[in-house]
């Protein structure tokens, strides 16, 4: 049974210019301890569809989907406090700006120790004991001094490892990183990505990266879904995806990227998308 | 041929502190560093957060005085700290900054974003300036009718391709290029990037490309300098860079870059099977 | 493409009527704004037409008509629509007489404290260092007085009087400016653009006064009314203390203030003066919201 299905996910924001529609149509599983990646340009409506299903999205967005099930559970009838009961413990979420997503007026220990006291009811020391083994498993150093630090102590890649420690403080069985090495240097990003995976077969989580990154995909995913202005454009296990991609779209990014320069142009996203033109169009 | 830019250990030190408690401390952001750039050829300057490069970029695009170090433009020596820039140096070197969003005057329109160079540095009369800014709109490729909007108007990669136009406006010899295209879709970034190699083309640009992305910088450059805590570990031709990296930083670098094709995902799939 | 082009040609240097079309459009997106403006445009012609739509004139005293009611009051008269003031003047004169004045305060006093208080905020935001510390001690020396009553010394010293009234009031309201022009600068001073323009030759002159500061203007715009209406009631207290507007002017803070007494037995003489403040008020705020959404472009849509 899928960890997360879900059918038909529409989401729409209410704008001034009238409704705009983020999400199109996309249905998406993810199997226990498995790594799916959404690719996708910005506006493709890949983060929000996430944050829909983390029920996350601010009062102007509508949601509606024909199922969205985790765990079998149905996300969509419960109740916004049966909800926040499951998130953050069974279902975890990190974002693209780790400075950003830690509060910095508390030191890290107190955040992390804030998650369990919320979710597993452990005792004070409990709760240390705990604090200190997650941020050893993040890799940070001395993790017993650290927990008394303030994230502004800290650099970019360790608040994102503690974010990674918060997220998986109460063993959820669904891990959502959305670009979560994007702000990164290119050698931290290759040691959380290495963090994130070697986690996520440690636990057997499943896991969702939300990218932008064609190279993080590559390193990291079991099976991908490319998103276009909201639209799920493909489907495929990750080997076929860069060997032989069905949908012009993905073979557009990928003859984008410079690495795979042929001429001493690059090909553009316009060159392949012309037949697609009026599908693209009744998107927007 | 004469390097259009040359730099012989450029230092810069920032003091930081000082303040009534804190002793004022030295921040050695560049230390020392010697390159030159042959008209119409591209160096780019590789780098993570904080090693220096965008203050680099700063000093050659005579922003930012160095503390120490001289640099020649053209054959000529600037010092801003000492002498006052004479318009005639300061036409020769443009920047273009990494953030699109951030970079073009959000109450000007862009025939006068365009047209304010001219209007600053020259004597030209208003007519005169307003094609010439309408011949360089059309160049980067965007059309008569934006002439008269403001910057929110535009998607990002419009708003960089204006920011290339204003830059071109006076005829630099030499342009600096703060990650250009790391704001911008990938999508995006091919177009730009295919810009700047017309515009390079066509008027014998020279570039100094600075970015954290080296798939981005093995595409377009010439010469590679890697920079790691103010110095410059590596430099040279880039296929030699990119072929036999001799300083450990850089060959961590390389190692940290994911790659994206067909050959490594098998390798990566292979391993994670046999675990 | 090539059509539209035909059909109107780019406007490269857009005509004044064009740019106020536009200007308009954003600005009526704000109903509340739109029923300010009305109001206050209002409020103008009214101060301008008050010799020819006046009943009486301002200061005519009638000896046998103390303390009339409102004309629907038991007692009132068609003859004074408002009633009239304890020594026998019509209000509904006075009052259209009074919105001169409070027009008059309002601009002037404003555009003191703008002008003076942007000039050295952008002075002080972009030179910064010791420029800047001294300017802003001043100013906080200044901002350390409770306003009216630095404004009572000032007119202390300078003498009573409505002009003297007006230049310390400027002077109260002048710091607000200074702090907000100098913070909007050092925020700006640092974004690309700047350097951009720094880069394409710009002096500093160019780039404090055309590159930054109409980054700058729309917070400025919404203090700008915050001091107008201000200023009217900053001007209302200092006649109300006497030293402002000296009687028998129909100020409308003048009139408040001789009609103290008489409030719980002639509603009218206080009301009426009241009411008109706080429709000037109203009107210039709401008109300040709409100015600041259809000003700045970072708020429009497009």
């Amino acid at each position: 049974m899928p960890l997360l299905e879900i059918e038909n996910l529409v989401v729409e924001f209410a704008t001034a210019a009238g409704q705009f529609r983020a999400v199109d149509g996309v249905s998406l599983s993810v199997e226990p301890r498995e790594v799916l990646a959404i690719v996708g340009e910005s506006g493709s409506g890949k983060s929000v569809s996430m944050l829909a299903v983390m029920g996350l999205l601010p009062w102007s967005a509508k949601v509606t989907a024909d199922r969205m099930e985790f765990d079998g559970v149905d996300l969509m009838t419960l109740t916004p406090a049966e909800r926040r009961k499951m998130v953050g413990k069974d279902m975890a979420m990190i974002f693209q700006e780790p400075m950003a997503s830690l509060n910095p007026c508390f030191t890290v220990g107190f955040q992390i120790e804030e998650v369990l006291a919320v979710h597993m009811g452990m005792s004070r020391a409990e709760r240390r004991a705990r604090a200190i083994e997650l941020l050893d498993l993040v890799g940070i150093p001395d993790p017993a001094d650290r927990l008394s630090s303030f994230p502004h102590q800290m650099s970019g890649g360790q608040c994102q490892r503690v974010m990674i420690a918060i997220a998986i403080a109460c063993n959820p069985k669904l891990l959502i990183a959305d670009e979560p090495t994007t702000a990164l240097d290119v050698t931290i990003q290759k040691q959380i990505l290495d963090l994130l995976v070697s986690l996520q077969e440690k636990y057997g989580m499943g896991l969702i990266m939300i990218t932008h990154n064609m190279g993080v995909v590559a390193e990291t995913a079991d099976r991908v879904i490319v998103q276009y202005k909201g639209r799920k454009m493909e489907e495929a296990d990750v080997l076929s995806l860069f060997e032989n991609p069905k949908s012009n779209y993905t073979r557009a990014l990928l003859s984008a990227l410079p690495d795979n320069a042929t001429g001493d142009r690059l090909p553009t996203i316009s060159d392949y998308l012309v037949d697609e033109q009026p599908a693209a169009g009744a998107a927007s | 041929m004469t390097a259009v830019l040359e730099a012989r250990n450029l230092v810069r030190d920032y003091h930081v502190g000082g303040g009534l408690f804190a002793k004022p401390r030295t921040v050695h952001a560049v230390k020392g560093v010697s390159f030159s750039v042959e008209k119409g050829r591209t160096l780019a300057i590789v780098g993570e957060s904080g090693c220096g490069k965008s203050t680099l970029a700063r000093i050659v695009t005579l922003i930012d005085p160095a503390t120490a170090g001289e640099l020649f433009i053209e054959g000529q020596k600037v010092d801003i700290a000492k002498d006052k820039l004479t318009p005639e140096m300061r036409q020769k070197v443009q920047i273009i900054f990494q953030n699109p969003y951030g970079s073009l005057n959000p109450r000007q329109k862009i025939g006068d974003v365009l047209g304010e160079p001219l209007l600053i540095n020259t004597d030209m009369p208003a007519s005169e300036r307003r094609d010439r800014a309408m011949a360089m709109l059309k160049k980067v490729g965007l059309a008569e009718e934006h002439f008269a909007r403001y910057p929110h108007m535009f998607s990002g990669g419009q708003r960089q391709r204006i920011a290339i136009a204003r830059a071109l406006m006076l005829n630099p010899s030499l342009l600096v290029l703060d990650e250009p295209v790391s704001a911008l879709d990938l999508s995006v970034q091919a177009q730009v990037l295919n810009l700047l190699a017309d515009l390079q083309d066509e008027f014998q640009l020279t570039y100094v490309f600075i970015s954290h992305d080296l798939s981005v910088v093995r595409y377009i450059a010439d010469e590679v300098m890697v920079m790691y805590f103010g110095e410059a570990v590596e430099y040279g031709p880039r296929d030699e860079v990119f072929a036999n990296p001799k300083h450990d930083y850089t060959k961590t670098l390389f190692a940290a870059t994911p790659r994206a094709d067909v050959a490594s995902i098998k390798a990566r799939l292979a391993r994670k099977a046999a675990a | 493409m090539a059509e539209t082009n035909a059909v109107q040609p780019v406007s490269l240097d857009p005509s004044r009527r064009r740019r106020l079309a536009e200007f308009w459009f954003y600005f009526s997106e704000n109903r509340g704004a739109v029923l300010g403006f009305w109001l206050f445009v209002l409020l103008v012609i009214v101060a301008l037409l008050a010799p020819v739509i006046a009943p009486h004139l301002p200061n005519a005293q009638y000896r046998d008509a103390v303390l009339v009611p409102p004309f629907w009051e038991e007692g009132g008269s068609a003859v004074f629509p408002l009633g009239t003031d304890p020594v026998g003047r019509d209000m509904l004169s006075r009052l259209l007489y009074g919105a001169q004045y409070s027009l008059f305060i309002g601009v002037v006093v404003t555009t003191i404290a703008l002008l003076g208080g942007i000039f050295i905020g952008v002075i002080a935001g972009y030179f910064g260092g010791w420029i800047d510390t001294v300017i802003m001690r001043i100013m906080d020396v200044i901002l350390a007085f409770p306003s009216l009553l630095l404004a009572l010394v000032l007119v202390a010293v300078l003498g009573p009087g409505l002009t003297n009234a007006m230049i310390a009031i400027a002077l109260v309201l002048q710091p607000h400016f200074v702090r907000l022009t100098r913070a909007a600068v050092m925020t700006e001073k640092g974004r690309e653009y700047v350097t951009a323009a720094r880069v394409a030759g710009a002096g500093p002159m160019r780039l404090m006064f055309r590159t930054i500061l109409p980054n700058t203007m729309a917070p400025l715009i919404v203090q700008a009314t915050l001091s107008f209406s201000s200023a009217i009631l900053d001007a209302a207290a200092l006649g109300f203390l006497g030293m402002g507007a000296q009687p028998p002017t129909p100020e409308w803070g003048t009139m408040l203030a001789e009609a103290r007494e008489f409030i719980l037995r002639a509603w009218w003489v206080v009301t009426f003066p009241g009411i008109a403040i706080l429709i000037t008020v109203l009107a210039i705020n709401l008109v300040g919201d709409g100015l600041r959404d259809a000003l700045d472009p970072k708020l429009k849509r497009s």
